[in-house]
């Protein structure tokens, strides 16, 4: 009888196994997708070993993600998997010097030599094989698809790697805006590669031998090609072990052998891990319908609000389009003068909105009535500009305004509309018959039908299927309000504790409910909500997911039966009302016909932002611009200058150091970062007057981000901070003597309030960059503590701090100099305001308070939002120069942060102008401002002002940005 | 500010003041303390889902953790029907500081305007704040509870040596009982004051115990101080790393006092900013640091437990790795401790933390690698707790973490 070793891996995803001697020589091996039926895997590969061995004994353990749970079940030994991967590689490859394995969910980094070290992701990231999974559903292909377009790729896009939201709303665009799918693919799998130096790495080189492990990468060659080139290995060093995708099982099996664990027949094994009682741990919730009755009823009672119908092959008189360019889905309407339905379509956009509308109108034409007339037509969503452009369609309308004009077709009185999509989640009160209030999903709070969508495939498991399942769930699991990723772990465990199918599907509903309501609306009680609720968009069209909703306000809503195709009947709706005498511009059947496009990619040279853009050129000669963020790339000149502060602010400070001493006694450095964004004068004049060169360290870009990233500890930081590493690095290469960044708890008082701290992150960041960057020192980077309130405080801090230099005697009156210069440009921000505001007024433009902190003014920071604003024609100004004209009104919270103190008197002087509005930016990952947001809102909206808010983060996307913006001007009018 | 409701003098007659459980050892000692200044004191200690829910309705999803369960657990008790929103109140720990901690009471206070304006919220400090209550932390109150605090570390320091070895499962906790009621008795009786004496028979006590000589993996936890003490907010930490073998380091509460007074004194220095309450700022933490220092001298001369470190070894260590300035939130002693228990053996470190929060950016993912390069063998983790993480993937890496542990222990002998 032989004794052999197995090791059985349990990932998210698949259930691997290796049998081995007991010389660790490979005698069976299996790879197998699980669809969350763990169990029933394991059991099924040990049943075809048993066949295989039938009278060996075993020595085994089991390791993975999804394996722990198992393991302590069944009895069966269990090691942590990157342990397991650790035993592995010191077997097979002793030479190798780093390992990276990606799983499913999971990514590892094992540093071997040097230091042994293992880690893993924490538990928000994404870049991993569900990542790759689920944009591959994005882009409507095979994951094996997906790598080999990337090999054929010509170019790659940033795309926020840090987690698989994020990278969403990075890649939408990008396909809306009809860039080639190859790109896309390779950038993806380049994403992933910066999540795994940026968020494992953390700062630890990968060289040497790295060695490839897990499915993904034994799987796509695209992502090998990505890494081997980021990482600059050569063939040698880059190495991809053929039983890759078993490895972690190999090593599970070589730990059963080394700590002789007691052998047991495959017999016993089966037997033990059939008979696992799964604990009772998952919380559930209440069924959604408990019985078939009661399902009835509810559909019955849905059914009433429909529209009615007409033939589009017998219809004969004026008819109205109305297209929705979604992020992930394309919707067509066309109705007649009655608002009667004639045709409609909702589908994928698989990536190609343009194609898929031109080919749906085409058909619109083909099988019309001769005697159908299409008067007029209107176009929403996303891909909004590229499909008017391209299309020729007569009017462009803000989505938030279609979906409330259809949603008043069926309820006039209509008061919450609440419309859950494929990728985002839109709601709007409705007050006096304008939308008053619009809350969207910021990019952290995911949750919504594609997820489910994804969740659904994963599970082998069609959507309609999928979600049908969850109607008679006995137990609905509780998954959270959280984001995929959270969402993905969540589901995990309760695979692990035995949930079945049916219970997550109801449990994913009820989540997508709470996310909504919960993290979006943030309502907390229903009669916020409002008396006439309108449901709308593709999720709604889950029944499930509808239950789950009525359920948890406790009230019924409306949902129209055309729920997926609301934006698009609103733009129908939009073009009847919009119809003229003349002839629609909509692309004619002829042209239609002869339609095509290519695509470009230019970098602009109107300004120093040099976007990314993306030229569309159509058949018809027209083009189409996108990645612009201001007028000039499209090519358009505006006739006047929109006044706007931030661009004066930003000129202003980075003029100051063309001002610089005869004979510098040393150069030094200064990051152009956080606080300096508001303190430059103050240093720049006190180093100056000492006689010291001052450097910054320049404008921001993604470049300077990616240069620091290798250094960068915590990945959840806000991305003002991140940038600080980058700006760094470029110090140092300026190779000054000294760089210079005072650490400040405090920062300068503002009036009324009970205290004036900088928030942790500016107060402290010094510290953290000196134990983060082994290039600086105590010589070369100093960060004293000091207080801008007590002059006396700073005079003896920069004391000692420049002690060296022997400048004792001349740093009082640098200081008040310093003081002096750093007022007047305070005062010079504020004369400007008032200049701008009374242009703004002589022009008869509306002024926004882009509100945010002073280091929002970084162009790679706002990625040019002021810009986006100016070119709607609105004038914009600084928070910190208004905010001096208002009053500090009553607060709910606690007033003692410097820079959100100006937010509350910013937000209080808007209230008293009537042509102004605030729009605050908000870095993400900025937990005071979990604190002030609902505070400014409230300030705002108890004073009958909008109230708008801009989640801003290391993406460039400027579409939901745009979506908020021009709803609010539509709102203003 | 917007007005709330006010803990008077006559709702000490007629209420009962719920109190978060954070730390369950010394929170009950405290209170004890509390009803014999004549307040009605209750420890909520509910864990289920509704904890969560009630916090996610209540306030901002990106306010961090603590403050979600913390209003989340009183809001689920109000609802509950058990208390009478009219006779009760809450009471919600209020440190100053640049960190968002500042302003739970404020968010709690708004939730509570909606739904239950009656009910005052208490706010415990010792910076003077919110002198318009009837509940104030006068001195022989603020000494008594720091005798709560003394007692309270050294219990759930012998607590946690001992369980982690007992042979007999549920000797610790029968010991740890008998001593948390014993001690009730003392400070109702005022005969908590012979500190060396009751040290002793505590020592001795827990002496008896049978334990196991097998050396065990020995586990530092520090973190955010929510979530490194509460049970409810790191699912159990300490219970899950006894199941998994190792001994459980977990540095006393009153490490925390002494950071904070250590603060007011050096943020005067740094700052030039002295003023009359620095002198007594001053004293406090000198009194601290001698009655931390009789307790672990007892532990020393009885000789057989480990004794937490000494506050002035502390501060050396966090001065070798990061500025005494940084004193938002936990700050410098997140470092400092890490610093300490790996100088000190206990090189494997938990360090737990609110997902998202801001000083430890800082002072412990920030400090990772100054840790790392001052101590090599140092083993550390970063776990993130919020709503939506989950148990298995925190305890995966914590696996991990372990599994390190494991080899460098072999490795060693």
């Amino acid at each position: 009888m032989e004794t052999y070793a197995l090791g059985i891996d349990v990932g998210s995803t698949t259930v691997k196994t290796v049998v081995c001697d007991e010389k660790g020589t490979m005698l069976h091996s299996a790879y197998q997708r699980h669809f969350s039926k763990v169990k029933e895997t394991v059991a099924g590969q040990l049943e075809s070993i048993l066949a295989k061995f039938p009278d060996a004994q075993l020595r085994t353990a089991m390791t993975g993600s999804a394996g722990l749970g198992l393991a302590n079940a069944a009895g069966i030994s269990f090691v942590q998997e990157v342990h397991a991967a650790f035993l592995a590689v010191k077997t097979c490859y002793p030479t190798a010097d780093t390992v990276i394995e990606l799983g499913g969910e999971d990514a590892k980094i094992i540093f071997l030599t040097g230091g042994v070290e293992q880690r893993m992701n924490g538990t928000c990231a994404g870049g991993t094989g569900a990542f790759i999974d689920q944009m591959a559903t994005l882009l409507g292909i095979t994951v094996d698809e997906l790598d080999a377009a990337a090999l054929q790729a010509k170019r790659t896009y940033p795309i926020a790697s840090r987690c698989g939201v994020f990278a969403k709303s990075d890649i939408q665009p990008l396909l809306n805006q009809g860039a080639a799918r190859e790109d896309v693919a390779a950038s993806i799998f380049r994403a992933v590669v910066d999540q795994t130096v940026a968020g494992l790495a953390q700062g630890r080189e990968i060289k040497g031998n790295v060695l490839f492990l897990g499915g993904p990468l034994s799987f796509q060659k695209g992502l090998r090609k990505a890494f081997v080139e980021t990482l600059g290995l050569t063939d040698e060093e880059a190495i991809f072990p053929e039983q890759a995708p078993v490895f972690v099982a190999l090593g599970s099996a070589l730990y059963a052998k080394e700590s002789k664990i007691t052998a047991k027949s495959a017999q016993e094994l089966l037997h033990m891990v059939q008979n696992a009682q799964a604990n009772s741990e998952v919380l559930t919730g209440e069924c959604l319908f408990e019985s078939q009755a009661e399902y009835a009823a509810f559909v019955d009672r849905h059914k009433r609000h429909d529209l009615k119908y007409a033939d589009l092959r017998t219809y004969e008189g004026d008819a109205y389009l109305g297209i929705d360019s979604g992020s992930t889905t394309t919707k067509l309407v066309l109705i007649t003068d009655k608002g009667e339905l004639l045709y409609s379509h909702y589908a994928s956009n698989e990536g190609q909105p343009l194609d898929r509308i031109a080919a749906k109108l085409k058909q619109i034409y083909r099988d019309k009535h001769p005697n159908l007339r299409i008067c007029s037509s209107a176009v929403t969503g996303y891909g909004e500009d590229l499909i008017r452009a391209g299309l020729s369609v007569d009017h462009g309308i803000v989505e938030t305004v279609a979906h409330f004009k259809a949603a008043a077709f069926f309820c006039p009185d209509v008061d919450f509309i609440i419309d859950i999509g494929g990728q985002d989640i839109k709601c709007f009160k409705i007050k006096n018959g304008t939308i008053d209030s619009i809350m969207l999903n910021e990019a952290c709070s995911s949750g919504c039908g594609s997820f489910i969508q994804t969740f659904a495939m994963a599970l082998g498991y069609d959507i309609g299927e999928f979600s049908e399942m969850g109607l008679f769930a006995k137990h609905p699991v509780e998954l959270g309000s959280r984001c995929t990723v959270f969402m993905n772990s969540s589901v995990k465990q309760a695979q692990k504790d035995g949930a079945t199918v049916e219970d997550i599907s109801a449990g994913l509903s009820a989540s997508i409910i709470k996310n909504a309501i919960y993290k979006v609306i943030r309502a907390k009680s229903v009669e916020e909500l409002g008396q006439n609720i309108v449901v709308q968009g593709g999720t709604f069209l889950n029944d499930a997911v509808l239950r789950c909703f009525e359920r948890e306000i406790g009230r019924n809503v409306i949902r129209p039966a055309i729920s997926g195709l609301m934006g698009a009947f609103g733009a129908a709706l939009y073009a009847k009302e919009q119809a003229q005498e003349t002839e629609s511009t909509l692309i004619a059947p002829q042209a239609l016909q002869n339609f095509s496009y290519t695509s470009k990619n230019v970098r602009c040279g109107g300004c120093t932002a040099n976007c990314q853009l993306n030229v569309i050129r159509f058949s018809d000669g027209g083009r189409f611009v996108s990645g612009n963020r201001c007028e000039k790339g499209a090519g358009i000149q505006r006739e006047t200058e929109v006044p706007n502060l931030y661009s004066y602010k930003y000129e202003s400070l980075f003029q100051l150091t063309s001002k610089q001493p005869a004979n510098p006694r040393a150069r030094i450095g200064l990051p152009m970062v956080l606080s300096f964004y508001e303190q430059l004068p103050f240093w720049h004049t006190l180093f100056t007057k000492l006689g010291f060169a001052v450097e910054i360290s320049g404008e921001s870009d993604r470049k300077v981000y990616f240069k620091g990233q290798h250094t960068i500890p915590s990945d959840t930081v806000c991305y003002p901070a991140k940038l600080a590493h980058g700006h760094i690095e470029s110090l140092l290469e300026k190779n000054v003597d000294f760089i210079f960044w005072p650490c400040m708890s405090y920062n300068i008082q503002e009036p009324d309030t009970s205290n004036h701290f900088n928030c942790p992150v500016v107060a402290y960041y010094p510290e953290l960059m000196r134990a983060n960057h082994s290039g600086l020192n105590s010589e070369n980077f100093l960060y004293p503590y000091m207080d801008l309130n007590r002059p006396k405080n700073v005079i003896n801090v920069m004391k000692k701090t420049l002690a060296k230099y022997n400048v004792s005697g001349q740093i009082a009156g640098a200081v008040d100099a310093a003081y002096k210069a750093m007022q007047d440009f305070r005062q010079n921000i504020a004369d400007k305001a008032t200049e701008v505001i009374a242009q703004a007024r002589a022009e008869g433009r509306k002024i926004i308070v882009l509100a945010g902190r002073p280091y929002h003014l970084d162009k790679e920071i706002n990625h040019g939002i002021h810009k986006l604003i100016t070119s709607l024609g609105l004038a914009v100004v600084t928070e910190d120069s208004i905010s001096a004209l208002g009053q500090m009104p009553k607060l709910g919270v606690l007033n003692q942060w410097t820079y959100h103190s100006r937010l509350y008197r910013a937000a209080q002087y808007v209230t008293t102008q009537p042509d102004m509005q605030m729009v605050q930016l908000v870095s993400f990952g900025c937990g005071i401002d979990a604190i002030t947001t609902d505070e400014v809102r409230s300030i705002l909206e108890s004073n009958g002002k909008l109230y708008t808010q801009l989640k801003i983060d290391e993406i460039n996307n400027l579409g939901a940005a745009k979506i908020r913006l021009r709803s609010l001007l539509a709102a203003m009018k | 500010m917007a007005e709330y409701a006010k803990f008077t003098e006559e709702m000490k007659k007629t209420h009962t003041i719920l109190v978060p459980n954070m730390l369950p050892i010394h929170f009950r000692l405290i209170m004890n303390v509390f009803e014999s200044y004549g307040f009605h004191c209750e420890l909520l200690e509910s864990e289920s889902r509704t904890v969560v829910d009630e916090g996610l309705k209540n306030v901002h999803n990106d306010t961090c953790y603590p403050c979600l369960l913390v209003v989340g657990q009183f809001m689920e008790a109000l609802k509950s029907g058990k208390y009478d929103p009219n006779k009760t109140a809450l009471l919600i720990t209020q440190t100053g500081g640049g960190c968002r901690a500042s302003n739970y009471i404020y968010l709690l206070r708004k939730c509570l305007a909606e739904t239950f304006p009656q009910v005052p919220v208490i706010s415990l400090n010792f910076s003077g704040l919110e002198k318009d209550s009837a509940f104030q932390m006068t001195a022989p109150l603020t000494l008594k509870s720091m005798y709560c605090v003394l007692y309270g570390d050294l219990l759930m320091t012998l607590y946690n040596q001992s369980r982690s070895y007992e042979l007999i499962r549920g000797a610790s906790e029968k010991c740890l009982k008998k001593w948390q009621k014993q001690l009730d008795v003392m400070f109702k009786e005022n005969k908590y004051m012979n500190t060396k004496k009751v040290y002793r028979q505590i020592l001795q006590d827990f002496a008896k115990i049978e334990r196991s000589a097998v050396p065990k993996i020995k586990v530092g936890i520090v973190g955010e101080i929510y979530v490194k003490y509460s049970p409810l907010a790191n699912n159990h930490l300490e219970d899950f790393l006894i199941s998994e073998g190792c001994e459980p380091v977990v540095p006393g509460l009153m490490e925390f006092l002494l950071y904070w007074a250590k603060n007011k004194v050096m943020d005067a220095k740094l700052y030039d900013a002295a003023t009359k309450a620095t002198p007594i700022f001053k004293g406090a933490y000198k009194l601290f640091l001698h009655k931390q220092h009789e307790m672990i001298a007892e532990i020393r001369r009885h000789g057989v437990f480990t004794a937490p470190h000494d506050f002035a070894e502390i501060v050396e260590s966090g001065e070798k790795l990061i500025g005494l300035g940084v004193s938002m939130g936990e700050g410098w002693l997140i470092p400092a401790e890490m610093g300490a228990l790996a100088a000190s053996g206990t090189e494997n470190i938990i360090c737990t933390q609110p997902f998202g929060c801001l000083p430890n950016h800082i002072v412990a993912k920030g400090m990772s690698r100054a840790v790392k390069k001052a101590y090599p063998n140092a083993n550390i983790i970063a776990i993130d707790y919020d709503p939506g993480a989950t148990r298995v993937n925190q305890e995966n890496r914590i696996k991990l973490m372990l599994a390190n542990a494991k080899r460098a222990m072999q490795e060693n002998v």
